[in-house]
């Protein structure tokens, strides 16, 4: 889905710069017109290969969605892989709307088009800058003994998500994993579990 | 060790690295740029510490970070682009089209057979063309290449400059298309080459037939070793990518597809550039009705004997060497 909605983010944007130069080519006659075929020749062939290879990865839309192509093995995408993608898009279009392109997708383990099949390129969510949580307050609380890293981002999720979830919920939630809140069960466990998330989130 | 002392011990490296990956061409980089694998494989060696030590995730997501974007910076290695054209140029595309003269020789023959065989046609039963092209189109040749025209090949008011744009926009995606169908299992680029020698070939037999044959063939012999040519090749580049889809060989499709896309695409740099050429030798010369037609005819003969021996001699020595 992000894909689809930065396609249409990179759409929108070449038809912008599309109209543009051809608002500012009407002054100047034929040339002006020629002119306009190179750039909408240009925009629509070239850029998004040049956008790939010197952006990170990331057309205009891309990167407002938060993906990225890079190669199969992890490396950023240079001229070849990225001209071969964006030249094959003619035949993902096909027969109409990227319907191949889509075929291609669900039949593949790693949502590929059939250019990034060919090009060996896979579109990947960019690694964002890490996110300050926003977690409740809560005074720390060591676990009674050490979590392991999944454990401690579960503990994470939890806390993050308490003042979304109703406080029956929570309390209901925080209940379930006996060995960190023993006993204890309904407000006393929610509060020692935020406890804990606070204590994991380094705020002792 | 604990989490906070491992922190402090190795805290200002991991800033250095971070300040080193937000601007490597900066003036003062935190540290000598040949440091950068070392520091690398120590950034990673810590990331895999703290993540098997249960640090917590906050440390870990941001250790895993940096080892991200160092990867990058290491592996997006950046070789000179300039160089690289002229090599490819002299030896790499003349020597890829000797490698891949199968499949190309295969694109000639669906894109040349029915142009040549459709002129031959429509000598003989020219009403034949009614059943290849409209009306309109016939009508808006004969507009083109009337030999009252002053300028050929357009119509009289179209300029040079935005011919080029449009042979590019046109000509180019059209080259494109052909390269992409092959995809389909070679279908498409069969068809593409396919129904665009049909075309031309109608369009020539019946221009010919009609008594504008002079204005025509000066017309298109200037850039047709080019164009036809950068045809052929992304057809060929097409068929490289069906045959890998038909026939992988002992590999799986996929790894086939992708191992064939790597000269496939380097075939279309090649056509790319044969097409910009082309736009230009028939934007600005091929309209042309001062030069005298001999002349042009030459000219044309003259580049397809270029063309020719171009592929077949250019960039031995270098790949000898």
């Amino acid at each position: 889905m992000p894909r689809a909605l930065a396609w249409a983010v990179d759409l929108a944007l070449r038809a912008v710069v599309v109209i543009a130069v051809l608002m500012v080519a009407g002054y100047f006659g034929g040339a002006g017109l020629g002119l306009a075929l190179l750039v909408m020749f240009f925009v629509e062939w070239l850029a998004p290969a040049w956008f790939e290879v010197y952006w990170n990865g990331q057309t205009p839309g891309k990167r407002a969605l938060g993906i990225a192509v890079l190669n199969d093995d992890g490396t950023p995408v240079r001229w070849g892989p990225a001209l071969t993608r964006n030249l094959l898009r003619a035949v993902d279009f096909l027969p109409f709307l990227y319907g191949f392109g889509l075929a291609a997708m669900l039949a593949s383990r790693d949502f590929k088009r059939l250019g990034d099949l060919a090009a060996g390129t896979v579109v990947v969510y960019a690694p964002g800058r890490a996110r300050a949580r926003a977690l409740p307050q809560a005074s720390a609380e060591p676990p009674p003994f050490p979590l392991t890293l999944e454990e401690q981002r579960v503990v994470l999720d939890l806390a993050e998500r308490s003042q979304s979830l109703t406080q029956e919920r929570l309390e209901e939630l925080a209940a379930l994993p006996a060995p960190l809140v023993g006993r204890a069960t309904g407000p006393a466990a929610a509060a020692r579990l935020l406890g804990m998330a606070s204590y994991i989130a380094g705020r002792r | 060790m604990r989490q906070a002392p491992f922190e402090q011990a190795h805290g200002e490296e991991w800033r250095a690295f971070e300040r080193f990956l937000d601007a490597p061409l900066l003036a003062a980089p935190p540290f000598p740029p040949e440091e950068m694998p070392r520091r690398y494989r120590r950034l990673c060696h810590h990331l895999a510490l703290a993540a098997d030590r249960q640090y917590g995730p906050e440390l870990v997501d941001r250790l895993n970070l940096l080892a991200l974007r160092g990867h990058h910076a290491l592996y997006a290695n950046r070789r000179r682009q300039s160089q690289h054209l002229v090599d490819f140029l002299l030896v790499g595309f003349p020597s890829l089209v000797r490698g891949e003269w199968r499949v190309l020789a295969a694109a000639a023959l669906l894109f040349l057979g029915p142009l040549g065989g459709l002129i031959a046609v429509l000598q003989a039963f020219p009403e034949f063309v009614h059943y290849l092209l409209h009306p309109a189109q016939i009508a808006s040749f004969h507009d083109m290449y009337d030999p009252a025209n002053t300028r050929l090949g357009m119509r009289e008011a179209d300029t040079s400059l935005a011919m080029f744009g449009f042979y590019i926009w046109n000509n180019v995606r059209i080259g494109f298309q052909t390269f992409a169908g092959g995809l389909l299992a070679g279908l498409g680029t069969v068809w593409y080459l396919a129904a665009n020698g049909v075309i031309l070939g109608a369009v020539a037999g019946y221009v010919t037939q009609i008594g504008y044959g002079d204005t025509f063939w000066s017309f298109v012999s200037g850039h047709s070793a080019p164009e036809l040519g950068a045809i052929v090749v992304s057809g060929g580049a097409g068929l490289r990518l069906g045959l890998a889809v038909i026939a992988p060989g002992n590999r799986s499709r996929k790894a086939a597809l992708v191992a064939a896309a790597r000269p496939a695409v380097r075939l279309m740099y090649g056509a790319a550039l044969m097409f910009v050429l082309a736009a230009f030798v028939e934007a600005f010369w091929s309209p042309l009705t001062a030069v005298p037609q001999a002349a042009k005819i030459g000219a044309g003969l003259a580049g397809w004997a270029l063309l020719l021996a171009y592929f077949a001699l250019s960039g031995r020595a270098g790949a000898a060497r």
